[in-house]
């Protein structure tokens, strides 16, 4: 290529192209066998035991794969259905039993139960799959141990179609464990084939590739862009799907979502923020459903190890200081469950969550304030995680309605990546916005994150008695006559000891078109795709 | 004096590239340790314990001292693996063979548009100075670069896919209507006409005018503004007076003459807008939900992914090299007198 060439040849490249024919627009999705659902977040891969995984990874493990069991659901007084966490139903096991001293639980598995590829669902593919929870390390070993499985010597095979749980100590969230995404059944004998020296048990290949039993198969993954389900014709865990396929289409932005979704290019738009979610109301064109996300709070926490926030009237004041109202409706636009201004100081029951009796009340804070030692005020960073979308808005108004009561407030906004360092493991703030949810959903089950010393609780509270309590009612059923009085007296401490402040239970908001039916709300906060269908 | 040819620039280029890129390998290895945040504990999840927490780290290979790091970091480049991607899940060497071109193509095309709009404003402000075209132009400059791209993105998708209906739905590269055409260049337009399908070619290149368009509004600014001012200062050098006072026709002096000369700068803006465009048009691709680049690099440094955040720098000190040696390329082929060693 010469000087005079590429000059001429840079001019031609002019305006090749006619604008006209570019103009046109595409039809739209329209098929009533496939639905389209946009989500926000990105699926980092299809095992569900992977270290680091997003959070909307664990739908592959809800859609794709089964468990020996599944939450029943429930229909809301407002016609919306979310998961009910006191049934359950068998997903891969026909029945089971529990062993009279509670110390083992023997499933039956469905006999005509099969995989992907065609081959029997069998006890040992159980087993290889619970004994690689506790094989992987990182999270899934946690979750395990929570429903007391620690060691792989508890994992039975009977026979073929039986297979034998043995617990440590009979628990009461063993069964609901069993639920949760992390014990997925795999098929062991495309996994063992897969596995190799330094990966015994096949995580790469499981990695990029779904060996399960459940309701879809994965047709298609490509990472970043979208996941493609293809209905199981042969799936015996549930009622088989009324959609053929499904696309989980990743749309980053929010905004983008919503005008997809008005357009109708999806049927659903997954997880949307509660501002959008008031706005859409009001159009006819879609519905929104928000429902309550499992066991999950949005609090504010006052550090005990921070000198001013040892006493108690400080806290009290703090609890009294608040604009709750003010900012639930301006930080969650009025989308959620408030947990303030309960009428009585005496719980009233063991309902969990249930409101706090704080509420904003000016003169007892200052009242509190006149008691403690600290009624001139003070300086106090106060700090929130800046991927909270709620958490700029909270900080602000909590920053003014404490300055009230002469404590001043600078805020600190910590990235994602360094906020469980700072705030949870080494405990660096003294005051702060923070959002613990627990899957199983019992009071227990969050008081022992968030209620006693540990690496979770970023308060650093310690109260014996609440601790006692905390190991006692873990592993108790919630029928058991000692239940109620101990969760009562957790709920009168937590109340008296102020050391999380309950602004609002968050909901999980999603929106779509009026002839996609079928949405579910679940703890795991992902899609569950296999009610999903169109009308 | 020696005449240089093309492919001894390209050689001495090359082997000039290597002690940098030494020191890139380095830098990003000690800066992205230097990041706040612990990855271990960020992706051991919310409810994990010390001992989880300890268990991540050695998973993630984070539990070996720096310099053994180190060494098993460049190790492993040199086997062509640029480790795993914490936050996608995937190996990082794949995920910039997938992203690179979705935003190349991105790019691509949107300097074309740009290019094609804000030359011939340009020069066309140049050749008559404070005219209305000059205003026209200084107009289409502010605005294109005051607004942000995130907001012209969202208002084009307001306007010509909400209201309009002329654009296709703001989902990435491709319509799930459409499968991904086998992969050659990677550039679904191109791949899709090699494999012959003239349909999906048209859908790839639908998808892209909006994005496209939304990064030529911003990046035609600076390259209108420096063509104006390129050209203003040639249409007053003397060579230009002399080829009018000959009497030569005002097309032939300003385009064969002045244009040409006209042209070094404005390369040169050209590839720094370029390689800027590559990597840094985030918000653009989050908007219009585009896999590229840019959205892969914040979301790495935002968890402190380590492997991703240097495959990232490391793919950038490579293509930015690789791109100034298409400039100087360029350069000899527009100016002859380049071509001379000094």
């Amino acid at each position: 290529m010469d000087r005079r060439q590429f000059l001429v040849g840079t001019g031609a490249l002019g305006f090749g192209t006619s604008l006209a024919t570019l103009l046109q627009t595409l039809p739209a999705a329209a098929e009533t066998d496939t639905i389209i659902v946009a989500i926000g977040d990105t699926i980092t891969t299809l095992d569900v035991l992977r270290t680091g995984l997003s959070r909307a990874s664990y739908q592959v493990s809800v859609n794709a794969y089964d468990r020996l069991v599944g939450f029943d659901t429930k229909v809301n007084p407002d016609g919306t259905v979310s998961y009910d966490s006191t049934k359950l139903h068998g997903e891969l096991a026909e029945s089971w039993e529990i062993a009279p001293e509670g110390m083992s639980i023997v499933f039956k598995l469905r006999p005509n139960a099969v995989f992907h590829d065609g081959s029997p669902v069998t006890a040992e593919d159980v087993k290889w799959s619970y004994d690689r929870t506790l094989g992987v390390g990182g999270f899934p070993p946690y979750q395990m141990a929570v429903g007391r499985m620690e060691k792989a010597e508890q994992f039975e095979v009977v026979d073929a179609k039986t297979f034998r749980l043995n617990v440590t100590k009979p628990s009461k969230l063993t069964l609901p464990d069993l639920a949760t995404p992390i014990p997925a059944i795999f098929n062991s004998k495309v996994a063992k084939a897969n596995a190799t020296q330094s990966d015994p048990w096949a995580n790469d290949f499981l990695h990029r590739n779904e060996a399960g039993s459940g309701a879809f198969k994965v047709e298609k993954w490509e990472p970043g862009q979208q996941l493609v389900y293809v209905r199981n014709e042969q799936w015996v865990g549930g009622t088989l799907p009324k959609v053929k396929r499904v696309i989980i289409r990743e749309i980053p932005n929010q905004a983008t979502r919503r005008s997809l979704l008005e357009r109708g290019d999806v049927h659903v738009a997954f997880d949307i923020p509660g501002k959008t979610a008031k706005e859409l109301i009001e159009s006819p064109k879609v519905k929104v459903v928000g429902q309550p996300i499992a066991n999950t709070l949005h609090v504010v926490v006052p550090n005990l190890t921070f000198e001013p926030f040892k006493d108690k009237n400080v806290r009290k004041a703090i609890a009294y200081a608040i604009p709750y109202e003010q900012i639930f409706q301006q930080a969650a636009f009025g989308r959620g469950t408030p947990m303030f201004g309960a009428a009585s100081a005496e719980p009233k029951d063991i309902t969990w969550p249930q409101p706090f009796p704080y509420g904003t009340d000016l003169a007892k804070a200052k009242a509190f304030m006149a008691q403690s030692a600290h009624k001139e005020g003070f300086e106090v960073p106060f700090a929130f995680d800046i991927t909270m979308p709620w958490g700029e808005a909270t900080a602000l108004l909590v920053k003014e309605g404490l300055e009230g009561i002469g404590i001043r407030c600078n805020l600190e906004r910590v990235s994602a990546a360094n906020w469980r360092t700072l705030a949870l493991v080494q405990k660096k703030y003294p005051l702060m916005l923070e959002n613990f949810g627990g899957w199983l959903d019992t009071l227990d089950y969050y008081f022992f994150f968030s209620f006693k010393k540990s690496i979770f609780s970023a308060g650093d509270y310690d109260n014996p008695e609440m601790t006692a309590l905390i190991s006692k009612t873990m592993d108790m059923p919630v029928t058991d006559p000692d239940y109620a009085p101990s969760a009562k007296r957790m709920l009168e401490i937590a109340f008296e000891d102020t050391v999380r402040i309950p602004l609002w239970q968050p909901w999980l908001e999603t929106a779509m078109l009026p002839n996609a039916t079928g949405y579910q709300n679940w703890f795991h906060r992902g899609v569950d795709a296999r009610p999903l269908a169109l009308t | 004096m020696a005449s240089r040819s093309i492919p001894s620039l390209v050689l001495r280029r090359l082997l000039q590239a290597v002690p940098a890129l030494a020191g890139i390998i380095v830098v990003t290895f000690v800066l992205t340790r230097a990041l706040p945040g612990d990855p271990a504990i960020l992706f051991a999840g919310p409810t994990a314990d010390e001992q989880t927490i300890a268990q991540v780290r050695k998973n993630l290979g984070l539990d070996q001292p720096l310099p053994v790091q180190f060494a098993l970091y460049v190790k492993s480049l040199a086997h062509g693996d640029l480790g795993r991607s914490i936050s996608t899940g995937q190996g990082v060497g794949e995920e910039l063979i997938r992203r690179i071109p979705a935003s190349l193509e991105l790019t691509l095309v949107a300097l074309f548009l740009s290019v094609s709009i804000a030359v011939p404003l340009g020069v066309m402000a140049a050749t008559r100075p404070n005219s209305w075209v000059d205003h026209l132009c200084r107009v289409t400059v502010s605005s294109g670069v005051s607004l942000p791209p995130f907001f012209t993105g969202l208002a084009f998708i307001a306007l010509f896919y909400v209201y309009l209906g002329w654009a296709p739905a703001p989902m990435g590269r491709l319509n799930m209507l459409y499968s991904t055409p086998p992969h050659v260049t990677g550039l679904y337009v191109l791949d899709a006409i090699f494999a012959g399908d003239p349909k999906t070619a048209k859908a790839a290149l639908f998808q892209l005018l909006l994005p496209a368009s939304t990064l030529a509004l911003f990046t035609a600014a600076p390259i209108a503004r420096m063509t104006r001012g390129a050209m203003l200062q040639i249409l007053q050098s003397d060579f230009v007076r002399t080829a009018r006072a000959a009497g030569l026709a005002r097309r032939t002096v300003l385009w064969t003459y002045a244009f040409r000369n006209a042209m070094l700068p404005v390369i040169t803006t050209f590839g720094m807008v370029f390689s800027f465009t590559l990597g840094a048009n985030v918000l653009v691709e989050k908007v219009f939900s585009w896999p590229g680049l840019g959205s892969f690099a914040v979301d790495a440094l935002v968890s402190s992914d380590y492997a991703a955040v240097q495959g990232f720098v490391l793919a950038m000190a490579v293509i930015f090299g690789l791109l100034n040696l298409v400039i100087d390329i360029v350069y000899t082929l527009v100016e002859p007198r380049l071509r001379i060693d000094a």
